[in-house]
């Protein structure tokens, strides 16, 4: 097995008097799909807020390529090679392709931009991911739909040569066919030998791209385990009830918030 | 290969269908759809100017005159300037009410300076001045903190000039208003983006407070006079030589023509997106011929008693106006700076997580705002040749805001340019002047720019509407 290239030991996190995270451990490794499923309010965001540097974690251990890390910020986050596709859309609706893109990364000398470099670049990687459909890279992302937002938010994972990328929920908003060009967008960044963790809440999904699914329970890490060795009931007990046979926790009913 | 594998060169070619290839019509009717799906700039003010230069043309006959227009030029250039660093504070969707009065406190300064022979702590007397310094060397602090070097810079250049206790000389004393301008953009910076504070109530608070020490620094009654002064009194009222004028059309129109032609074919070349070679040169050529025209007119004597004296040349103000333009626009555009303020003013948090500084952003902002007001404030103190308690209140900042709104910068944020300011300058500048000239009053007046206002507010509100719907 490789060695991973990222891992969360033990990590919790509060907001307040609300304990998010409880004690979690995840493996991510090059090559790898690694799928990071639970319910609604699990704390799934939360893990990939952490490792991204928008959260600051309380206490726990994030390890990247071997080495303990602190991530206090995106910047520092971005600078390891780690890339994030939120949820909620990160995207400047009044920026276009190319400049999103590019954003807090923008190419040219002494603070003024070099716009031919980076266009030629953002169109190069699209084409790389053959991503089809948009007219121009000099779209305004407002006029993007769903599928095509989601794209450029991957694209931009791409472009930087990144290690690790987490998607939260990419498909969430997106139809059969954008779901199937997303999907296999992020099979060929594993393919590529990217560490990938999608989150998703779809099943067929995960069972699809996944070569493990890691399941929250009430901010808890109740298994991690191949996808191979899962059936689709197991990890739907996992997420409901956090537990499924002899995998999950000890004493679920004891778990709170 | 077939067309049903997709190959790499395919891929690029679905992006660029509209690099180079565009026809003209393509451009254009591209450019239409823009302005139906919401997109419309400065165009609706572009077409109320037209529309306010006729009706003020054929209801009064001094409207249309070199010498009005020459007038109308000076009485709008200080509003259209504070206007111009407003558009960076619209521009992240804040506002700063303090604009007006801030430089109002600027051009006391300056006039103090002047009027005291350069005795600042005589003119301000020992706790006025010590307050002074001290709010000085806490914006410097300011600065520092959130690293804005150059803001830190201007804000010690006044700490120096206070302390040298220079002569009085213009020069020094402009760059006094202007540095504690820049002082005073600093403090208002920090309070919203390091404390918390919305701009709103902090700039409501300093409209307040920088009133009040316009007051304090003049004294109730009194005013300044700066007309003394050659150089003051020059910078709204004087005028470049023939000569200086066309040299001025050659640097300006000439530059203009290299700059955008050059960066055209650039882009041509390299096989990035461009619009049709027709289209660019059609507006190079209509922006030259038409400052050629301006600058001969303005060369021609337009004095009302051309026998008695002559008035040649183009206003100072023109250069003044355009320098700020040329920088802002660059600044917008073409730096990594403006691209971040045109982000976090889009979505904060997307800009927030890709790594953009938004607190400096957002304190930078105020700066310059601030740095630029003085600017202006410099610019409508010469017009008056004075400077009153009253420097900066009234109308001065709504028009300001009134300017960047009409010419089509977005209160939602995101959304502006800093030509949007001079062009929304340009209508409201044109409202008093043919309203003063038809002489309706002081009430019609205020009531029609505020419809103005309203009417252009509305414009913005209602097509970031329409391009919700149609999503651009
Ligand atoms: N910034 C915050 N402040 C306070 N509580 C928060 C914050 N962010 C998340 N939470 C809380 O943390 C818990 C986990 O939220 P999180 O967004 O990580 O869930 P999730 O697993 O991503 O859910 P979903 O599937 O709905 O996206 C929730 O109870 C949520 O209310
Ligand atoms: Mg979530």
């Amino acid at each position: 097995m490789t060695e991973p290239i990222l891992e969360l030991r033990g990590v919790n996190k509060s907001f307040g008097p609300v304990h998010v995270l409880h004690d979690v451990d995840l493996v991510v490794r090059p090559g790898e799909v690694t799928a990071l499923v639970g319910d609604n309010g699990a704390g799934k965001s939360t893990v990939v807020k952490s490792i991204a540097g928008i959260h600051q974690i309380d206490s726990g251990e994030v390890v990247f390529d071997g080495e303990p890390v602190h991530i206090p910020g995106p910047r520092e986050a971005a600078t390891l090679g780690i890339e994030v596709v939120y949820q909620d859309l990160a995207l400047c609706d009044n920026l276009d392709i190319v400049q999103n893109m590019f954003l807090g990364r923008e190419r040219g000398k002494g603070g003024f931009l070099d716009e031919a470099d980076m266009e030629r670049a953002a169109r190069e990687t699209l084409a790389s991911l053959s991503v089809r459909t948009v007219k121009s890279v000099r779209t305004q992302v407002s006029s993007l739909s769903g599928g095509q937002r989601q794209t450029v938010a991957i694209a931009k994972a791409v472009l930087w040569n990144s290690k690790v990328v987490l998607l939260d929920e990419p498909t969430a908003a997106l139809g059969v066919a954008q779901t199937r060009q997303v999907l296999d967008l992020v099979r060929r960044l594993a393919d590529q030998g990217l560490g990938v963790v999608l989150i998703s809440h779809n099943m067929n999904d995960v069972f699809e791209v996944a070569d493990t699914i890691a399941t929250l329970y009430l901010g808890r890490m109740v298994a991690q385990l191949p996808t191979r060795d899962l059936t689709n009931t197991q990890v739907v007990e996992l997420i409901t009830a956090g537990r499924s046979g002899d995998i999950g926790l000890a004493k679920p009913e004891v778990a709170t918030v | 290969m077939t067309a049903q594998t997709p190959t790499k060169n395919a891929a690029i070619a679905d992006f660029g269908i509209d690099t180079t290839s565009r026809t003209p019509a393509q451009a254009l009717r591209d450019y239409l759809d823009r302005v139906r799906g919401g997109e419309l700039g400065s165009l609706p003010a572009l077409l109320g100017l037209l529309l306010l230069v006729i009706v003020f043309t054929v209801a009064s006959s001094t409207f249309l005159t070199l010498n009005n227009l020459a007038n109308l030029l000076a009485q709008g250039a200080g509003t259209t300037i504070i206007a111009m660093g407003l558009v960076f504070v619209l521009l992240l969707g804040e506002i700063d009410l303090s604009a007006g009065t801030a430089s109002g406190v600027t051009a006391a300064v300056m006039a103090l300076h002047f009027v005291k022979n350069g005795n600042l702590l005589g003119g301000m007397g020992n706790t006025v001045f010590l307050v002074f310094v001290g709010l000085l060397v806490l914006a410097v602090a300011a600065a520092l903190w959130v690293r804005i070097w150059a803001g830190a810079a201007m804000a010690a250049v006044a700490i120096v000039l206070l302390a040298l206790g220079v002569p009085p000389d213009p020069w020094l004393e402009m760059l006094l208003a202007i540095c504690v301008g820049t002082a005073i953009g600093c403090l208002t910076g920090v309070l919203i983006s390091k404390v918390g504070i919305p701009s709103f109530v902090v700039t409501l608070a300093l409209f307040l407070a920088w009133n009040g020490v316009v007051l304090q620094l003049i004294g109730n009654g009194g005013t300044l006079s700066i007309s003394q002064s050659p150089v003051l009194f020059a910078v709204a009222n004087g005028n470049l030589s023939v000569a200086g004028s066309w040299v001025l059309f050659v640097v300006a129109a000439g530059g203009y023509a290299a700059v955008v032609l050059s960066r055209h074919f650039g882009r041509v070349r390299k096989g990035l997106v461009a619009l049709p070679t027709v289209l660019v040169g059609s507006k190079v050529a209509a922006v030259v011929v038409a400052s050629a025209v301006a600058t001969y007119l303005f060369t021609v004597n337009r004095s009302p008693n051309p026998d008695r004296i002559t008035i040649t040349g183009v206003p100072y103000v023109v250069p003044i106006i355009l320098v700020l333009l040329v920088v802002g626009t660059f600044v917008l555009d073409r730096t990594r700076y403006g691209r971040h303020v045109y982000a976090v003013g889009g979505n904060t948090e997307a800009a927030r997580r890709a790594g953009v500084n938004v607190p400096k952003i957002r304190m930078s902002v105020f700066v310059i705002a601030s740095s630029v007001a003085a600017i202006g404030s410099i610019v409508y103190s010469s017009k008056v040749g004075s400077v009153d308690p009253n420097a900066g209140a009234g109308n001065v900042l709504l028009f300001a805001v009134g300017a960047a709104v009409i010419g089509g910068t977005s209160l939602f944020g995101g959304k502006g340019r800093v030509i949007n300011a001079v062009i929304g300058g340009a209508v409201l500048a044109t409202v008093q002047n043919g309203l003063g000239l038809l002489s309706v009053g002081p009430a019609v007046i205020n009531i029609v720019t505020g419809l103005v206002l309203l009417l252009a507010a509305s414009v913005d509100a209602l097509s970031r509407r329409r391009a919700k719907a149609t999503g651009h």
